[in-house]
């Protein structure tokens, strides 16, 4: 067998290491515009989905997705105050602030298994003839396997459910991820988030619910899903709370934003 | 093609299959072949990093040193792997969300490091990309067939259009959940194993 010398093998490690790591690092900061950009177009196509603006299983082009945004007003939201905040929401990572320890907060112990709570929330205002029409908030908390990052959608009077979606979880497909099935989320339309006293009632069964107007604070569970969908619900009360957007939604209600007009 | 490329290229499809007669990849097969879309779009993405890490590992062969050959070849399974995932991410990003970690653990997968060191060391570099090919070949027959059954018995779905009318949607086709999990795979792949050692009874071990 032929002998290398050490300076041979060094050198010959070193120059494996330089031409890899350049293709690496050329490939993650050539492509990552374009990778950036469909994380982007990804979240906005799910508000679009919450919001019933596009098909679950339709792939709108950027420039029609873009086109819808135009109805949606993102803003930065102040967590603990509920205010409305300044914060340019381009390029605002909710993932990124809730991990970001000088802009979250450990969270009080909680049924969803939300651990930290971050400062700022990213929610979005969808508009139809310059009157507020909904909500869309973000939500996250702990299913079976893992954490479930989805949005919500509350009705204009600030109490109805009008649309649940999941955009990131590792559940068993099947089973729990039957959490993204069109079909159970559209048993959360029309059901309602809030009691009279605004506390958040709705919760997910075991079993079947009866319909809205009879049963407006139960949601059907999934079976062999258990707790993945009893996780949605708990996730679900979390975050219209106090810990979590109650605050902000409260004062929606008191500018008059939100709530029961017209009826 | 000389017969000796013919073999390079064409034992693994079935005679030397990696999954089914070496029982190597297991773990990717169980895991993306509950849908069609993604068990194809992961076969793709090993026949590019196999066939690629077996040119170049054969290519260098007789300039690397022994003692520094296996971290080298994981350097350059590695480097094809997180080109391939940055590359799905950028172009293909709602696959890559499915397929999540598992573009990720081909470095890990054993039919690749198994080709680089016996394989590629030894042989020249267009008898290397054939094998290359040939095993990425092997895997995917598996993995397709493993799709296309947990995909239809399981969700009554090929490629995401409806096949067998779904009970849930007001059909008569009840899905088999078992499919769906992982124990599913087992099943099916032990009955490829079953079906081609019927057929090849040479590969069977003398008792």
């Amino acid at each position: 067998m032929r002998q290398y010398s050490t300076s041979y093998t060094i050198g010959f490690s070193a120059a494996v290491c330089v031409v890899c790591s350049l293709l690496v690092s050329s490939a993650a900061v050539g492509l990552r515009a374009r990778q950036l950009q469909n994380i982007e177009l990804d979240r906005k196509r799910n508000v679009l989905m919450v919001a019933g603006f596009i098909e679950p299983t339709e792939i709108p082009s950027a420039e029609q997705i873009d086109a819808l945004f135009e109805r949606i007003e993102q803003v930065v939201v102040d967590r603990v105050t509920g205010e409305e905040t300044d914060i340019s929401p381009d390029g605002f990572d909710q993932q990124v602030v809730a991990s970001d320890l000088d802009m979250s907060q450990r969270a009080p112990a909680n049924a969803a298994g939300v651990r930290r709570l971050p400062d700022y929330v990213l929610v979005y205002k969808v508009y139809e003839d310059d009157r507020l029409d909904q909500v869309v908030i973000p939500i996250e908390g702990m299913g079976l396997w893992s954490t479930l990052y989805g949005f919500l959608s509350l009705d204009s009077d600030g109490r109805t459910i009008r649309g649940i979606t999941f955009y990131e979880h590792a559940e068993t497909p099947g089973l729990g991820g039957e959490i993204d099935n069109p079909r159970w989320r559209d048993r959360w339309e029309g059901r309602l988030a809030y009691d009279d006293q605004w506390e958040p009632r709705i919760e997910v069964i075991k079993g079947r619910a009866g319909p809205p107007q009879e049963d407006p604070f139960h949601v059907d569970g999934l079976s062999g899903a258990t707790i993945t969908a009893r996780g949605v619900g708990h996730l679900v009360q979390f975050w219209l709370g106090e810990n979590g957007l109650g605050p902000y939604l409260a004062q929606l209600r008191e500018r008059g934003e939100l709530g029961e007009d017209g009826e | 093609m000389d017969p000796k490329q013919r073999q390079a290229l064409l034992d693994p499809f079935f005679t030397n299959n990696p999954i089914a007669i070496q029982v190597l990849g297991i773990c990717s097969a169980l895991a993306v072949t509950t849908q069609m879309e993604t068990a194809l779009v992961m076969c793709a993405a090993l026949t590019g990093v196999l066939a690629t890490s077996n040119l170049v590992v054969s290519l260098l062969r007789t300039k690397v040193p022994p003692n520094v050959r296996i971290i080298f070849q994981l350097a350059v399974i590695a480097s094809l792997v997180i080109l391939t995932d940055q590359i799905l991410k950028a172009y293909l990003f709602t696959i890559s969300k499915q397929l999540s970690v598992f573009v990720g653990l081909i470095i890990t997968n054993c039919i690749i490091m198994g080709r680089a060191e016996g394989y590629a060391m030894q042989n020249g570099p267009w008898l290397s990309f054939l094998d290359g090919i040939g095993n990425a070949m092997g895997y995917n027959i598996v993995l397709l067939f493993t799709g296309f059954f947990r995909e239809l018995l399981g969700s009554g779905t090929l490629f995401g259009y409806e096949v067998l009318h779904n009970v849930a949607d007001g059909g008569w086709y009840t899905p088999n959940g078992m499919m769906i999990l992982a124990p599913g795979a087992f099943f099916l792949i032990g009955l490829f194993i079953w079906g081609l050692r019927a057929w090849k009874p040479e590969l069977n071990e003398p008792e």
